[in-house]
């Protein structure tokens, strides 16, 4: 049994519907889920406004439509699944504590912000500041998996305290801003002063990055941690080079204004 | 009109301590002896306390609005206030939004509040905001001690023109008194340094020391019959072993009305941190022995909070100990600012430390006509968190067991243990409420005799001390029902307590030059227009030296 909620409309502005999370769903009667409130701008309307529902009283939910204005979705969700077969907007699983998203589509900014647990999968590109810290705040993503397929936007895991991003396509400027642990793997590299005042962590490029002057590069090496990585990687479909003979990592140590003691691999292909 | 059965009524002003009485109130928001007609509450088996005073807290102005700006995390996961018909939007938490702050104290039964620092520059922003906090009346109290034009008479020893500068200011500012913080370390500050003991001197200057400030302000305001007295922030804040500091400063207040600020925060014995402890002990003797002297208790609670305060010397230091953010303001050659976001934390033994001191010192002062209930908002913790620290106050099982938590160091550095005073409902009423008020000079405040404020609060007596006092059953300001049922009724405006100490005629001219001097902004703009306080209510200087 699922829950299935097909976008009726465009939002006009923004639509705030943190109760798309199967947190809020998971008890509740058809009816009820439509009588749901979600913020459309200012205006409080009924779900039922916007989106057509499907079943009830399930952890599934699985929601179609171009999303783009819907906000918040599986916020601080701690169980079950969400589905979209559509794009997204902005703070897709925030606050999240556990449970799976899966997006067949591109998703905004802000997706896993601060969340301390769970998955989410973003199969198109996604926008900026993913598992990053809000505005003010101390640390980001504290644990999870965030895996984006495409291309990401400016401060990916900004202030990550713990977790893992990984990124099939490039992303932004100020990829792990003030990182303080945690791990960012790039597939395609990254734009410019990637690990700027990173405190603790480890960023994996896989393509040569433009490395900022207050990184100093320490050795070539192979870590074992790589291994480990790349076999609990391999069900996600991604390939983490780790073996001598297919290459080295080169290792900078940085973010030595701050001073820092994080790392940035970048892999070199033998 | 008003009438209001049945209740126990603690009415420390009157000596009425619990007994069952009626309370009248007519149509002007006073209270009567009798009325005819009107609505009845019944109000049996209920408490009944004078609306609470707030004699130290930061709830509008330059400092708070920038530590607003500087906590955009709090804002996400804070009370959300939504809009409706009577209410206005806004935010609780740490530094909550102007409108949020009235709801939020007048949820909690207060009715008067004292905004305890305002630089004369961001007057007229602070009584801007002040008008958006409903419900309250509001008092304000104006930065004189670092200010370099009083300064600069004090060390000439032209003691009658300071005395004009500070009555000029008061009356600029629209406020209702004197504030003094970190005499002279403020102004030194601004060299670099700081001055934390009564004899330092004070960069910039020759002969001046913070205790001569102390003692000259203490003067100025005794002698401009300021319904208030000086309400001093003393030197040396928050360091170890500043106890020797605060007793020196108070021996420099001797024959004088004075109010100490947040005392917990200069209380401490020890020579560093490793070795900080409380020293309420000396400071309570003090207080017991010179019924001349009040002060507020400026509690720490254990949680997320942000500092605020125009010591700025002391909150560069704080920003260093803690790493976090750190905002500071130059307020021209008035004061200065500084704002820390900090998280007091049990396992840490200086918050630990400072947690027992605050509650110690309103155990261990005797009168609490003396020592009144505050948190220093949203220095210690925040205002909405009173009702923890009554709880604490009247159950001493719940507070051995909260000393139970803390880490075992802090055996032989504090003194709560040792204490089992519990305060009744008469004390909480009198440290809450009708010590505040007449310490501000606020005679109808706090007071529930005929002729006074109808400002009231009603309680369900409960056993959960905490939860009795953080949900009145209603509030009561002027007369109006704004709280019943925990739901906020009315909204009306509150109003603002002003003075206007007498100075001599010559003093604009004396200011201008100076000013023009000093200041970026013209003369002619500087004083805040009575037309730009919304509700003044004018209070008269009281003669103290004729008596």
């Amino acid at each position: 049994m699922t829950i299935n909620l097909h976008l009726k409309q465009a939002p006009s502005v923004p639509l705030e519907a943190e109760v798309l999370s199967p947190n809020v769903m998971a008890e509740l009667s058809n009816s009820e889920i439509r009588a749901l409130v979600v913020y459309h701008g200012k205006r409080q309307v009924p779900l039922e406004e916007f989106f057509d529902v499907d079943g009830e009283r399930s952890y599934e939910l699985i929601i179609h439509g171009e999303l783009n204005k819907v906000r918040l979705i599986g916020r601080a969700m701690s169980r079950g699944t969400v589905t979209v077969h559509g794009s997204v907007g902005m703070h897709l699983g925030a606050l999240m504590t556990g449970g799976r998203i899966e997006v067949h589509g591109d998703a905004s900014d802000w997706i896993g912000a601060e969340m301390k647990n769970g998955f989410i999968h973003v199969h198109g590109n996604a926008g900026g500041q993913i598992g990053a810290a809000y505005r003010g705040a101390l640390a980001g993503m504290k644990n999870g998996t965030i895996i984006v397929d495409g291309s990401a936007g400016l401060e990916v895991g900004m202030r990550m305290r713990r977790g893992t991003i990984i990124l099939g396509g490039p992303a932004k400027d100020f990829t792990g801003l003030q990182m303080k642990g945690g791990t960012i793997i790039l597939q395609s590299g990254a734009e410019i002063r990637t690990g700027a005042w990173m405190n603790r962590g480890t960023i994996i490029s896989m393509k040569p990055l433009q490395m900022m002057p207050t990184f100093a590069y320490a050795s070539d090496f192979n870590p074992t941690f790589t291994n480990v990585y790349a076999k609990q990687l391999k069900p996600h479909g991604i390939d983490l080079p780790f073996a001598g003979s297919d290459g080295t990592y080169q290792r900078f140590a940085g973010d030595l204004s701050v001073p820092g003691k994080g790392e940035i691999l970048v892999w070199q292909p033998a | 009109m008003l009438r209001i059965t049945g209740g126990k009524i603690y009415d420390p002003a009157n000596g009425i301590d619990g007994h069952v009485r009626d309370i009248c109130i007519n149509d002007r928001g006073k209270i009567v002896d009798s009325v005819d007609g009107g609505r009845t509450i019944n109000a049996s088996g209920m408490i009944i306390f004078p609306g609470g005073v707030d004699v130290h807290t930061h709830v509008a102005g330059g400092a708070m609005n920038f530590a607003r700006a500087m906590t955009p995390e709090d804002h996400r996961r804070t009370q959300a206030f939504i809009r409706t018909q009577s209410r206005r939007s806004g935010l609780g938490g740490m530094a909550p939004t102007t409108f949020a702050t009235g709801y939020l104290y007048a949820g909690m039964g207060f009715t008067t509040v004292n905004e305890a620092a305002v630089p004369v520059l961001s007057a007229r922003h602070t009584h801007e905001e002040l008008a958006d906090i409903p419900i309250v009346d509001k008092a304000t109290l104006t930065l004189m001690a670092n200010n370099e034009i009083m300064l600069d008479q004090m060390e000439a020893g032209e003691y009658e023109r300071a005395k004009n500068v500070v009555a000029w200011y008061i009356w600029a500012a629209k406020s209702y008194g004197v504030k003094a913080v970190n005499p002279g370390g403020v102004a030194a500050w601004k060299w670099g340094s700081d001055a934390k003991q009564m004899t330092d001197s004070i960069d910039g200057y020759n002969s001046l020391t913070p205790g001569k400030i102390v003692t000259m302000l203490a003067t100025i305001c005794d002698d401009l019959g300021l319904p208030h007295p000086m309400h001093l922030h003393c030197n040396n804040l928050g360091a170890p072993g500043n106890i020797s500091t605060t007793l020196d400063t108070l021996k420099h207040l001797e024959g004088h009305r004075a109010h100490i600020a947040h005392s917990q925060y200069h209380a401490y014995g020890g020579d560093d941190w490793d070795t900080m402890c409380s020293a309420t002990a000396q400071l309570a003797e003090y207080f017991n022995t010179h019924p001349n002297i009040t002060t507020d208790a400026g509690a720490v609670l254990f949680g997320d909070t942000v500092t605020i305060t125009a010591d700025g010397p002391w909150q560069h230091l704080l920003y260093k100990l803690t790493g976090r953010k750190w905002g500071n303001l130059d307020v021209e050659n008035e004061t200065g600012c500084g704002i820390v976001p900090y998280t007091y934390r049990p396992s840490n033994l200086v918050n630990a430390v400072q947690w027992a001191s605050g509650l110690e010192l309103m155990l261990l002062i005797k009168n609490p006509w003396q020592v009144f209930l505050s948190t220093d908002h949203p220095n210690g913790g925040c205002f909405w968190r009173y009702p923890e620290i009554i709880q604490l106050l009247m159950c001493a099982d719940f507070r051995n067991e909260c000393i139970a938590k803390l880490p075992d160091k802090i055996k032989g550095r504090i003194t709560l243990p040792e204490i089992d005073r519990e305060y009744t409902l008469y004390e909480v009423a009198t440290s809450m409420s009708a010590g505040p008020a007449r310490a501000l000079g606020l005679t109808q405040k706090g007071n529930l005799g005929v002729g006074c404020d109808a400002d009231i609060v009603i309680y369900e007596e409960e056993d959960d001390v905490a939860r009795m006092f953080s949900h009145p059953r209603y509030v009561i300001k002027a007369g109006e029902v704004v709280i019943e049922d925990g739901e906020i009724r009315e909204t009306p405006e509150g109003r603002e307590f002003l003075v206007k100490p007498s100075y001599a005629p010559e003093t604009d001219e004396f200011m201008r030059p100076r000013f023009e001097d000093c200041y970026t902004m013209s003369f002619e703009n500087y004083p805040v227009e009575i037309e730009r306080i919304e509700n003044p209510n004018m209070q008269e200087c009281i003669n103290a030296n004729e008596d």
